[in-house]
């Protein structure tokens, strides 16, 4: 069985925690003592029906007003597919929790209601999603019922969101026309309307093809631990251990270890459960080289012929996080892929407008939830790839060195000048 | 070829990823071992991360001296099996010595209690980071957790003041006297568990499978007759019986409940789960029962 890792976006008011509810409820992952929780809140509250956003909204700020705020993670399986759901709210204020949970996403759903058509906060969403290449991009029109089921209306929405997608860089799109209240093409195809010719939500996530969607061309091995048991057992043991982030490694591929240039071969690939041929993302293993080099965490396993970038000087989008705005000068911390390393603010060119998309040069500064475009010189050599070719090396986040806390998101675009 | 992994085999490697990270970048980890099956999962995926090393952290057991002795039995199994040093925070002790009270009403458990022992413990041993079991699938306020969450140097957990957590690049920095609880089966369902354990053949204590026990109904709860809880003779529902049980988790055995149950190999528990009608915890944990917000609140203080 395979993960689909999905993201869903919009607000209270498209009815997105309802769908989610939905599908929790209809592929029977709901549990009775769950749903009777659900119903008493429901029934304190005075509601008119069981709010099946009541599933995911769990801190007690989120039940008493309604809302949602934070990223929620929900799980659900069909027979094809296990799903991880990251449910991100909808505001403006809260464009760093879309960042973060599109950021381990294969395909994101976002929630239109089909009575207002696109609005601000879809072409907001569509562009979130596109930043952060995800591949699948699934657009729900939501409340179809309310608008007597209309394929006018269905396809009035679609035709103005692909003609806003047009600037988009999203490589597959599916619009589904649905109502989440009563369940309309969300598991089973809706008796309502007969004109659309598409599969359900559900069936669509069970479907689309996401084998394709990482990079198995370049070969990426960021090193996170140097493993030596000096134990009787594994007397001369040395190896590697690391997540593989791009590419298949072989056994007796000639590889190269980035920053110190020599080449080597692999010698085996090994985990606890024995030894493998080969290795591919997202697998964990302990790589083991042929030569003694001196190889530390933080550093890279490529092929000779096909090198990451490695530069001190980057351009990159970011998502800043802090209430504090971020200032060319600033310092933080660096982390990308299993590297630490410090960063120096050299320029912010324009912060980007996520509603209209237009560039405004003139800022000076980027506040929180603002995307823009900066340039960062880094103390260290990064080993990195376009983001857009790779999101596991191609992406950072910055840290406050003084608070420690993660303040900003980062996405290669090329080296800086 | 198809490069394909199973959702097992992607779930097992982003929890050695986790692990590996943790053991790279923090100075003293330890990891939680209740006995349970969570933790005996996190504990093999542990040996599986730092292999060929043995595991170079202890295990902590918070134990709340309400113990069913096939889980203690367990646990000493495992402990020596793998060489981990294993540390024991007692409830009893910090009880005896007068540092917290114990709720001696009927329906009272030590749950709340053990938050202290365990902030005693993280300070006493100095730990920077401590793996849980804890899954997001199990509770409300769970499901809004980060992987790497911090706790400030009283070990409370601020819900509304998380870091944001991408990618899977996680950030544990954080100055002395703070920590943070790593949680590798963040993204596991109890299923996922059921299923690994299944096609590891992970050894599990063996009241997770069908047994026949007395027992009692308390609140719609099945609990055993045993020195952690009695039925109260006054009370006509709690009338004792035989039942064929066992139990979907285990802890503290005055507050822990087992279900009603033929289901004895992993097949079999896998097959219940698939079908179950009642969660986890609403089915087994008395704790879980006192507001919406039980376990948010006592996250807040610093509980697992």
């Amino acid at each position: 069985m395979e993960l689909l890792r999905l993201a869903t976006a919009g607000s209270v008011d498209d009815g997105k925690s309802t769908l989610i509810g939905r599908l929790l409820y209809d592929s029977k992952q709901v549990y009775e003592d769950q749903l009777e929780s659900v119903e008493r809140t429901s029934m304190a509250r005075g509601d008119a029906y069981v709010d099946l956003a009541l599933l995911t909204d769990g801190l007690r700020a989120e039940r008493e007003q309604g809302i949602t705020i934070d990223v929620a993670y929900r799980y659900f399986a069909t027979p094809r597919r296990k799903f991880i759901v990251a449910d991100t709210p909808g505001h403006t204020q809260h464009t760093r929790n879309m960042v973060t949970g599109c950021s381990t996403a294969d395909l994101v759903v976002v929630l239109v209601d089909a009575r207002n058509g696109i609005t601000e906060q879809t072409r907001r969403h569509a562009f979130i999603a596109s930043l952060l290449r995800i591949p699948h991009l699934v657009i729900c029109v939501n409340k179809m019922d309310l608008v007597a089921y209309s394929q006018r209306r269905f396809d009035e929405i679609r035709d103005e969101f692909q003609e806003f997608a047009t600037r988009l860089e999203v490589a597959d799109m599916a619009f589904v026309p649905i109502s989440a209240l009563n369940g309309d093409n969300v598991v089973d195809r809706s008796a309502e309307m007969g004109w659309y010719r598409g599969t359900s939500l559900l069936h669509h996530l069970e479907d689309v093809h996401i084998a394709s969607d990482r990079n198995l061309i370049d070969l990426r091995f960021p090193v996170q631990r140097v493993v030596r048991p000096r134990s009787e057992a594994h007397h001369d043991f040395r190896g590697y251990a690391g997540q593989v982030a791009g590419g298949v490694l072989e056994v007796g591929d000639e590889v190269l270890v980035l920053p110190s240039g020599f080449t080597t071969t692999v010698s085996s690939i090994e985990t606890a459960d024995g030894p493998l041929s080969e290795a591919f993302p997202p697998m964990s293993v302990v790589v083991r080289l042929a030569d003694e080099l001196d190889v530390s965490r933080g550093d890279m396993i490529c092929h000779p012929r096909n090198q990451p970038t490695i530069g001190q000087d980057v351009s990159a989008m970011v998502c800043w996080m802090a209430e504090t705005p971020l200032v060319v000068g600033a310092k933080l911390a660096v982390k990308h892929t299993t590297h630490w390393a410090r960063g120096l603010v050299r320029d912010i060119h324009y912060r980007l407008d996520v509603n209209t998309l237009h560039r405004d040069p003139t800022v000076e500064e980027l506040r929180l939830n603002d995307i823009g475009r900066i340039d960062l010189r880094t103390t260290s050599p990064l080993f990195y790839d376009e983001y857009r070719r790779n999101r596991v090396t191609g992406s950072f986040v910055l840290v406050d060195e003084a608070t420690d806390a993660t303040v900003a998101a980062g996405m290669i675009l090329h080296p800086a000048p | 070829m198809t490069y394909q992994l199973t959702h097992l085999d992607a779930l097992e490697s982003e929890a050695i990823h986790i692990i590996r990270e943790v053991v790279a970048e923090f100075e003293r980890p330890g990891l939680l071992f209740s006995g349970g099956k969570d933790s005996a999962v996190l504990l093999h995926l542990a040996t599986k991360a730092c292999w060929p090393q043995a595991v170079p952290f202890p295990v902590l057991h918070v134990d709340t001296g309400h113990n069913f002795p096939e889980v203690l039995a367990f646990r000493d199994r495992r402990v020596a099996e793998l060489r981990v040093r294993l540390l024991v925070a007692s409830v009893q002790e910090a009880i005896d010595r007068g540092e917290v009270v114990e709720d001696r009403s009927p329906g009272g458990t030590r749950n709340r209690l053990q938050t202290h022992s365990l902030l005693k413990a993280i300070e006493e041993h100095r730990f920077d980071a401590v793996f849980g079991g804890g899954r997001r699938d199990e509770e409300k306020a769970r499901a809004k957790e980060r992987v790497f969450s911090f706790r400030d140097e009283f070990g409370q957990w601020d819900p509304r003041g998380q870091r944001p957590e991408l990618w899977s690049l996680y950030n544990g920095r954080h100055h002395p006297g703070e920590h943070f609880r790593v949680f590798p089966l963040s993204n596991w369902t109890e299923l996922d568990v059921w299923q690994y354990i299944e096609r590891e053949g992970l050894d599990l204590p063996s009241i997770y499978y069908a047994h026949r026990r007395p027992v009692f109904r308390r609140d719609g709860l099945l609990l055993a007759v045993g020195p952690h809880s009695q039925p109260r003779e006054d009370l006509v529902d709690e009338e004792p019986f035989t039942a064929t049980v066992r139990y979907r988790t285990v802890g503290d055995a005055t507050c822990t409940a087992a279900v009603e149950s033929p289901a004895s190999t992993p097949a079999e528990v896998i097959a219940e789960t698939a079908v179950a009608r009642v969660s986890e915890r609403g089915a087994t944990r008395a704790d879980d029962r006192f507001s919406e917000a039980a376990m948010e609140d006592r996250k807040r203080e610093g509980y697992f």
